[in-house]
């Protein structure tokens, strides 16, 4: 069975080639730490099940070490190096054209017709891949065709699939890692018990005597739990228990399922306010080059907040059956 | 009480302007020890969660891909795409990429869109391009609106299409949750309930994307007398 360990191995790789192209780069003017940190990050991917917990968490804050005393370099292009991207980019538009969209859209489109595909495919009574990992392993899949049809179709040669991947993650840094991090926090966080303690102080101290105010009370608890733990699955059991099921639902008689599913949507607008939902707010940012960190917040806070609005209103108008 | 500490620090350190990744990393080591395990053993739980999640950054492995492809032009392929279209402006063509990234992530197909892989290549050099052959160059400041605005479309339209699909993970979840407490529901009940927030979600995205056009055009005026 193709499981999500191949995935990580040909993940290693990429980033060891990374580190290695970042430390052969002198115009990178903190070579050694951009080195250290794609290398530590290629040793969690490539050997982080043989490691034990400890050395796995000693690599996280090494890393987190690496970011927040100076961070990581960028590689400069040479004014000659600018000069001959520019004419290779005309050269082969002229000679390519459109057909270069195609190898974009052959990565989606696999870990797509994967998933459909390839998940309850059997071969001698075994899963071909892992059912639970279709999406991810699919992709990778998809990955390595469209650079099987890419670099025949540019005619290059394979280091430049590379030198342009570490181009990309030097321009996103060390915010690369973030949203695994944010994933371990809410691991600990679960661990530590953060949520239940939350709730618990949420449904003792505000009080909420009507339907109406129930259900804005688990809305906005629901939108500002997601922004605290920057994400909605773990706001959800926590705020549910606490507020939706025993007031909205038990005490005024709320349907379950229109509450839980607008519910579950009210998190959705915390999560689009929050920077602690990195991948989706910050790492964007930083691989659109905006100067900002927190500029895509900014345009989706409008939409939020008149989503969460839209979301208390829907939910007192449909979960209270007359 | 003494467990809230790690939400304070982060809370504090985003605040304050620390690095992220450093805040977060301290904010777990204190809640852990706050919760009263040993050095040790945080670092461990740090640690293992942190190998757990690999996942979540595989995203990355499509780097080469679009990198190779952006070294090829691909960004002026889909900048001379739209200049094809003549009545194409930024808010239009990010309502229609917002409407087809939601129908998509409602049939399931969430897949299809992303930063990474649509956003940086693809979207947001076409809502640049857009405006550019109706205002002429841009000035920076401009140019990253609009690209936070590529960003922000894919993002609202992902959040509420996905949920209409039954078996998205959120519908999973909220139907396990449900069954713990003996309540029974349907998947399809749950994914029908998503559908009014879904309608309400591509009007107000659509209305403001629809003002970002005449916005964009004040400001660009501004600009230039």
């Amino acid at each position: 069975m193709i499981t999500l360990s191949y995935v990580y191995l040909l993940g290693g790789a990429l980033f060891t080639a990374v580190a290695i192209l970042s430390g052969l780069d002198p115009s990178n003017p903190r070579r050694a730490r951009t080195t250290a940190f794609w290398g530590l990050m290629a040793l969690s991917l490539l050997l982080g099940d043989q490691i034990s917990d400890f050395g796995n968490g000693l690599i996280v804050l090494s890393m987190a070490g690496i970011a927040g005393t100076g961070g990581l370099g960028k590689g400069t292009l040479t004014l000659e190096a600018e000069t001959e991207r520019q004419a290779f980019r005309q050269d082969r538009g002229a000679r390519i054209g459109n057909w270069l969209l195609a190898p974009a859209l052959i990565v989606p489109t696999a870990a797509l017709t994967g998933t459909l595909l390839l998940k309850d495919l059997m071969i001698g009574g075994v899963h071909l891949v892992d059912p639970k990992q279709a999406t991810l392993i699919s992709m990778a899949f998809g990955v390595l065709l469209a650079l099987a049809v890419a670099l025949p179709l540019i005619r290059t040669t394979p280091l430049v699939p590379l030198q342009e991947a570490r181009r990309l993650l030097d321009t996103v840094g060390w915010s690369a890692i973030l949203p695994q991090a944010l994933a371990a926090l809410g691991a600990v966080f679960a661990l530590a018990g953060v949520g239940k303690v939350i709730g618990d102080l949420t449904a003792t101290y505000i009080p909420a005597h009507s339907p109406l105010a129930a259900v804005a009370l688990y809305c906005c608890g629901m939108a500002g739990f997601t922004i605290l733990m920057g994400n909605a699955f773990a706001a959800f059991p926590i705020m549910t228990a606490g507020i939706g099921l025993p007031l909205v639902i038990m005490q005024f008689g709320g349907d379950p399922a229109v509450v839980c599913a607008i519910g579950m949507l009210s998190g959705f607008c915390g999560t689009l306010m929050t920077p602690m939902a990195a991948n989706f707010n910050l790492v964007p940012a930083a691989l659109l080059e905006l100067p900002d960190r927190y500029s895509v917040i900014k345009v989706q806070a409008p939409t939020a907040l008149i989503l969460l609005a839209a979301n208390i209103a829907l939910m007192t108008l449909f979960a209270f059956k007359v | 009480m003494l467990t809230l500490a790690g939400i304070a620090i982060i809370a504090i350190g985003f605040v304050a302007g620390f690095n992220p990744l450093l805040v977060v990393t301290v904010a777990a080591v204190v809640t852990g020890l706050a919760a009263g395990l040993s050095l040790h053993e945080v670092i461990s739980a740090l640690g293992k969660a942190f190998n757990d999640n690999r996942y979540v950054s595989m995203v990355w492995l499509v780097l080469p891909v679009i990198g190779l492809l952006e070294r090829a032009g691909l960004q002026d392929r889909a900048r001379a795409l739209i200049n094809r279209l003549a009545n194409a402006t930024t808010g239009r063509l990010l309502i229609a990429y917002f409407f087809l990234r939601q129908m998509a992530a409602a049939l399931g197909l969430t897949s299809l869109g992303g930063h990474a892989q649509m956003v940086r290549p693809l979207i947001a050099p076409m809502a640049e391009a857009a405006s550019e052959a109706r205002f002429g160059p841009l000035p920076d400041p401009v140019r990253h609106q609009i690209r936070a605005q590529a960003a922000a479309a894919d993002n609202i339209a992902l959040f509420f299409g996905e949920d209409i699909f039954i078996a998205m993970a959120s519908i999973l979840l909220i139907r396990g949750f449900l069954a713990g407490n003996g309540i029974e529901v349907e998947p399809f009940a749950l994914s029908v309930w998503a559908i009014p927030t879904a309608i309400v979600a591509l009007l107000v995205h659509g209305v403001r994307l629809w003002h970002l056009d005449r916005q964009l055009a004040r400001t660009m005026q501004a600009v230039k007398p």
